[in-house]
């Protein structure tokens, strides 16, 4: 094993070799990988931003909803209230409407059977009259005998 | 297996597996001058200029399409063995250097590289290179060629000269002139050891490059040698003789164990080479 001249020629290649590798290959590929680390650390750091934003988002959404079942809720009891209040007015109103109708009938029911009794004492009182003058054969005077009658047919109409 | 091969060896004459063994262990060298220093190898400089070129024209061009979006699949590959150089360097080296981590990727690819020139059939392109000698008229047996760079110690020791270097600037950057070499008599044992000191870092230093080019020399020369003597099990046999078809599976078998396993020796030793760079770097980096 005999050392010449190729030693120094290989030594430069070698050299030249890691030297051209230094200036024209590693920049170049390492900038390419750290680029592409900063990218994906990027994309990492914003997807962990959207999932942030999701979750802050559904949050949201829950308490809206939330909100929006308080709401509903209000307002079917509001209504349910307003509901029984106008049922319960409408009872009552048809019970006093149902009330003055019995009133009024009631009233001219009375009224009608005063005016029968009225007439009915009236013609009791005739027959009386009649009858009367049948009695006595003879015709009474209605004039001198009216106080007479008149307590007759007050008596019959009581 | 080794009573089979000695075998083997005097069926066939010990003369031709030695020399084809010795065939296989000869450079393609160039001579250039007087002296042994004044040649090259060819072969190895051809091979890793190849595959640094291979590495460049990928890299590079991955890097220059590189996008910061969706990558491709290519893309994808290159940048896995980015991140992880870039990990160890970052994990390693705490100061502040534009150099080391495409050093370490460099060394990591190249070296890998010319070490998995050992996974190709070990006569396929020393055949080859035998046979076109052949067929432009020259004499075969002068065609020498060793694919395997790493298995070069002038590789290995020019890539660890280099890191040697590095260390050496290193720490010039890190702790200016006058740090760095007041360092060479204060550091470990304080100024009232400054011999001692002195010693102890001229031969740490000396050691770390002869210990990085050899660990990786040794390993991928064992390597192409094991794969030489997998390959000498059937040399020159005939479908007639009987040695062949004893040898012939017990040969297929070794030679896939050994493919299977030097899988892992060739990534390892590429891992360790850019792992030491690493931790020579960031140690000169740092103050003692």
């Amino acid at each position: 094993m005999n050392i010449n001249l190729t030693l120094v020629i290989q030594g430069i290649a070698f050299f030249a070799t890691a030297w051209l590798v230094m200036k024209f290959g590693w920049p170049h590929i390492i900038a390419a990988i750290e680029e592409r680390q900063k990218k994906i650390a990027e994309g990492l750091a914003a997807a962990e931003e959207g999932k942030r934003a999701l979750a802050s988002a559904s949050e949201k959404q829950d308490q809206v909803i939330r909100e929006a079942r308080g709401e509903a809720a209000g307002i079917r009891d509001r209504a349910e209230k307003e509901y029984a209040a106008i049922v319960d007015k409408a009872k009552g109103d048809a019970i006093a409407e149902g009330n003055r109708q019995k009133a009024i009938a009631v009233a001219e029911i009375e009224t009608e059977a005063h005016r029968a009794r009225e007439a009915l004492s009236k013609q009791v009182a005739e027959l009386a009259v009649k009858g009367a003058e049948r009695l006595v054969r003879k015709e009474i005077d209605a004039a001198a005998h009216k106080q007479l009658l008149d307590d007759l047919i007050a008596e019959i109409a009581k | 297996m080794h009573e089979l091969l000695t075998r083997v060896a005097e069926a066939e004459g010990s003369g031709a597996m030695t020399a084809y063994i010795k065939h296989h262990l000869v450079h393609w060298t160039l001579k250039v001058g007087d002296g042994a220093f004044w040649a090259i190898h060819l072969d190895s400089v051809f091979f890793k200029a190849l595959l640094a070129a291979l590495f460049l024209f990928v890299f590079i061009r991955v890097a220059r399409r590189s996008t910061s979006g969706v990558p491709g699949k290519l893309q994808c590959a290159v940048e896995m063995i980015v991140e992880f150089v870039d990990g160890l360097v970052k994990e390693t080296f705490h100061g502040k250097s534009k150099l080391i981590a495409p050093l370490a990727i460099t060394i990591f690819c190249l070296v890998w590289l010319m070490n998995f020139m050992d996974m190709v059939p070990v006569d396929l392109i020393p055949g080859a290179w035998m046979k076109a000698h052949e067929l432009a008229g020259h004499d075969p047996h002068h065609a020498y060629m060793r694919v395997v760079s790493t298995a070069d110690l002038n590789t290995t020791l020019g890539m660890a000269l280099c890191v040697f270097l590095l260390i050496q600037y290193t720490g010039i950057k890190h702790k200016g002139v006058g740090g760095f070499f007041k360092e060479f008599f204060t550091a470990p044992f304080g100024p009232a050891g400054a011999p001692a000191n002195l010693l102890l870092r001229l031969i740490e230093e000396a050691v770390r490059p002869v210990s990085l080019s050899l660990r990786l020399f040794g390993n991928m020369y064992a390597g192409e040698l094991i794969f030489i003597l997998i390959a000498v099990m059937t040399l020159g046999a005939s479908l007639a003789s009987a040695s062949f078809w004893a040898l012939a599976p017990v040969q297929l078998i070794a030679g896939f164990a050994w493919t299977v396993f030097h899988i892992l020796v060739i990534t390892l030793q590429a891992f360790i080479f850019m792992m030491l760079t690493i931790v020579y770097l960031s140690m000169s980096a740092e103050h003692h």
